[in-house]
């Protein structure tokens, strides 16, 4: 499973695209909950949203190893 | 992504207003909006000398393309072009134009504020602020 990094998200993992192999996690709400475990530093910032195949996804949302998944800081655009 | 309806980009050059303005234009329409965010000098009190934009560039043209569609369907209006700047973007210049075109002026200035707000709020681009005394990634920290 990769995961794409964004903004302040790519600071705090130091990577553009993270690599999970072996358990992924299964659902948004999990991969929610093994990012903060990971990197500690997703504790300090404003909550982040997870896209799955370029959608916002709810933590319900079901994850597959060929999804295309990111992390959505909060966006600052315009 | 460019339709005859919609022209939405996401460019590392400088953005054209003459582009928007042109893609925008209708011989049905006699209301033209352009909305044009530029980079400003300050920030809560401190200095910025320039920002730099990072782009989910597949997802924002979707998220902008929502967008797009929905001051189609909902505003009214008849031609929308949204040009959003990525990389390094100095003072004065553009970081986002907005160009919309309707028959009459009303629907044109509310789809334009409706669209700049709606961008602001859900498209996957993010700003990093550079200050005199350092950076960081706007709306990131509590």
């Amino acid at each position: 499973m990769e995961i794409k990094c964004f903004g302040i998200a790519k600071e705090i993992t130091a990577s553009s695209s993270l690599k999970i192999d072996g358990a992924i996690p299964g659902d948004v709400k999990s991969l929610k909950e093994w990012l903060k475990l990971k990197y500690p530093a997703f504790n300090n910032i404003n909550n982040c949203l997870i896209a799955v195949n370029q959608e916002y996804a709810e933590d319900t949302v079901a994850l597959y190893p060929t999804d295309e998944i990111a992390i959505i800081p909060p966006v600052s655009g315009g | 992504m460019k339709s005859n309806k919609t022209d939405i980009q996401i460019l590392s050059t400088p953005l054209s207003l003459d582009d928007c303005y042109n893609f925008i234009l209708d011989e049905s329409c006699g209301g033209l909006c352009l909305f044009v965010g530029t980079v400003r000098n300050h920030n809560k009190g401190k200095t910025v000398t320039h920002l730099d934009f990072e782009a989910y560039e597949g997802m924002a043209l979707k998220e902008l393309a929502k967008i797009a569609a929905t001051a189609i369907n909902e505003y009214g209006v008849k031609h929308i072009a949204i040009h959003h700047r990525q990389g390094a973007v100095g003072l004065t210049e553009k970081a986002v134009i907005i160009a919309v075109s309707s028959v009459h002026r009303k629907a044109a200035f509310e789809a334009c504020e409706f669209a700049i707000a709606a961008l602001k709020e859900r498209v996957p681009i993010w700003k990093k602020e550079f200050l005199l005394d350092g950076s960081h990634w706007v709306n990131a920290r509590p």
